[in-house]
């Protein structure tokens, strides 16, 4: 028999309310279902009205991140048993303007996402003829678990900096940007850090390391960027010791 | 009506909710407390490099000055701002050691050396400086 939890969603609908309210609603639950599932339960036969985001329902589209019980979750992996026997609480993720109950604007992300250039950049292509770009899986290894971000931004949501300082870059902008650094077959690396080596590049960084906790794919973003800073420190200092050119 | 809160690039939007971020958010979470402290705590590791600098000074200027700073030191007002510091610069030294196998890879041939290790690394090194550091104090 399926036993019951309540839900206590944040709302937000602009065209008639300045502020976010609560709306409870309860729904049943097994052991198997997600806080997502709960959702669905509520648009589905409760309040039609709630707007929310999610597709893949399995971790890989990173469209259903909210803060749960005030933790930055993703709502199809965290499940509703784990939380009983409740209420729980349903906001949207911190740190990003709402657009209207759990969506938020990501928008900002995506535009500094751009300027690292999160892409394999080559100064020459060689021809087709000569064949594809091969890589040892140690090679492949560099920089794997970089590439397993998801654009989900709960690290954004759990990070104080950026809610602070929101022209700081962001953990998974810098994570992205490793990605490709740590690609041999990418040459991108210099026009990159003349972006991650501005102020708000990863020396907004402080290091409180929420980022890489919260983050479901273990992308380890903290860790990036300490290494990002190491490589930055070395540079500068072969720059001041040997200077090219000189 | 003054914007409080820009969202980076985040072009003003009449309709969109902006939240204020709370003046308290570091009690949120105990990691965010622990963040906090460690940034606050940098006044106290200046303070222990001034101290060291000064000790230097009163070691070259000779025997009675540094018998003086020994006194000085010895004042439970300077004590007790050496006890509150020596917690804080060990606590700066755990969490900067912890941060160091996510900033360094080390690789020995092929293989990555573990996390682990690398902190483990930095911890025997740590003994083995203070091992030294005792051997003179103390041989002397
Ligand atoms: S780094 Fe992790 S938490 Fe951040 S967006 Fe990527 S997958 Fe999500
Ligand atoms: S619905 Fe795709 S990650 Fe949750």
């Amino acid at each position: 028999m399926a036993q019951r939890i309540r839900l206590q969603i944040a709302r937000y609908r602009p065209e008639q309310e300045s502020e976010a309210t609560f709306d409870e609603y309860e729904v049943p639950y097994t052991k198997e279902m997600a806080v997502l599932d709960g959702l669905n339960f509520v648009k589905d036969r409760l309040d039609g009205t709630l707007a929310y985001r999610w597709s893949c329902r399995m971790g890989i589209c990173g469209s259903c991140g909210m803060t749960v019980n005030g933790e930055p979750k993703l709502t199809c992996a965290t499940f509703l048993g784990d939380y009983a026997p409740g209420p729980l609480r349903v906001e949207p993720l911190r740190n990003f303007p709402v657009i209207r109950d759990l969506i938020v604007d990501i928008g900002d992300f995506m535009r500094k996402l751009v300027r690292v250039k999160p892409w394999i950049v080559r100064s020459a292509e060689k021809p087709i003829a000569g064949g594809e770009y091969l890589q040892t899986p140690e090679q492949l290894e560099e920089y794997k678990p970089f590439s397993m971000c998801i654009n989900c931004m709960l690290c954004y949501s759990a990070c104080p900096i950026y809610g602070l300082d929101p022209k700081f870059i962001g953990p998974a902008a810098i994570a992205l940007a490793q990605r490709y650094n740590l690609d041999n077959r990418d040459e991108g690396s210099a026009d990159r850090m003349e972006v991650l080596s501005e102020h708000e590049g990863i020396w907004g960084c402080t290091f409180v390391g929420e980022c890489t906790k919260v983050c479901p794919k273990h992308v380890d973003p903290a860790g990036a960027i300490q290494r990002y800073k190491l490589t930055a420190a070395i540079d500068s200092m072969k720059a001041f010791f040997a200077p090219r050119g000189a | 009506m003054e914007q409080t809160h820009t969202y980076g690039d985040t072009p003003y939007h009449p309709r969109w909710l902006r939240r204020r971020v709370s003046t308290y958010w570091w009690l949120w979470k105990p990691a965010y407390l622990r963040f906090i402290l460690r940034e606050g705590s940098c006044m106290f590791v200046g303070w222990f490099t001034v101290y060291l600098l000064l000790l230097l000074a009163a070691l070259l200027e000779g025997p009675l000055a540094y018998e003086l700073f020994l006194a000085w030191s010895a004042t439970p007002a300077v004590l007790i701002v050496n006890v509150v510091t020596l917690g804080f610069v060990v606590f700066h030294a755990i969490t900067f050691f912890q941060a160091a196998p996510q900033a360094m890879v080390v690789r020995l041939g092929r293989a990555r050396v573990a996390p682990q290790t690398v902190l483990l690394g930095h911890y025997a090194g740590w003994v083995v400086v203070s091992a030294v550091v005792a051997f003179f104090l103390l041989g002397a």
